[in-house]
């Protein structure tokens, strides 16, 4: 089982901040996306992470860890 | 080296201080260079009458310590603070402090440059304005 999170803006639009997954096999964050919202493509501008560390959205993701969504950030 | 989340409003130069006093550093660091951000009450043109800052705790201070190592590499930097504020925030409240101690200060104004432009880059906080009309919005990149 993996832990998808989704923050700000994108989770306003999805209307849910977390949800879990069960994978059989690594994906790429890309098809992660498309399993979980199958309706919705990936926003442009979207930045990902896998256990709280930038990734490409080539990245492959295992059973296990937690996949992050969010539109760029604006701290400082 | 310490990275601070706070959910309530912080004292910019209490926390310099309280910080120094705990350091045995005394008669090591020539230059503190320091960096303070704070709330506007305005932003694109429009009244902002608050803001709440929304993070993705874990990687936040997972991010800031990464920077901090890097920081650490590049330059001869003794002792670094970090506090960075989220939640519901009010015009005129600190949002984050950027602390460097070194012996010289080009070390401190590079390194205190460089953690602020780094944290803007790539720690996850987002600003949700609300403005004088009631409407919230998003900030975004600029």
């Amino acid at each position: 089982m993996i832990t998808l999170r989704y923050f700000a803006s994108l989770r306003e639009t999805l209307g849910r901040s977390s949800e879990s997954l069960d994978i059989f096999e690594p994906h790429t964050i890309l098809s992660i996306w498309q399993l979980a919202n199958p309706d919705l493509a990936l926003p442009e501008n979207t930045l990902t992470a896998v256990n709280m560390d930038y990734v490409p959205r080539t990245h492959l993701v295992h059973d296990g860890d937690e996949v992050a969504f969010f539109p760029p950030v604006t701290g400082g | 080296m310490t990275v601070k989340i706070c959910e309530m409003a912080f004292e910019p130069f209490v926390e310099i201080q309280n910080f120094q006093n705990q350091l045995a550093l005394e008669g090591k660091f020539g230059a503190t260079s320091i960096f303070i951000g704070t709330m506007r009450d305005f932003n694109e043109g429009d009244d902002v009458k608050a803001m709440t800052l929304e993070h993705y705790d874990g990687m936040t201070q997972k991010q800031l310590i990464k920077i901090i190592a890097t920081a650490k590499a590049k330059w001869q930097i003794l002792e670094c603070l970090i506090v960075h504020r989220v939640g519901d925030i009010l015009p005129n409240e600190p949002i984050v402090l950027v602390s460097v101690w070194s012996a010289h200060r080009g070390e401190a104004f590079d390194a205190c440059r460089y953690l602020m432009e780094e944290l803007k880059a790539n720690a996850p906080f987002w600003k949700l304005e609300k403005l004088a009309t009631n409407e919230t919005r998003w900030v975004s990149k600029i």
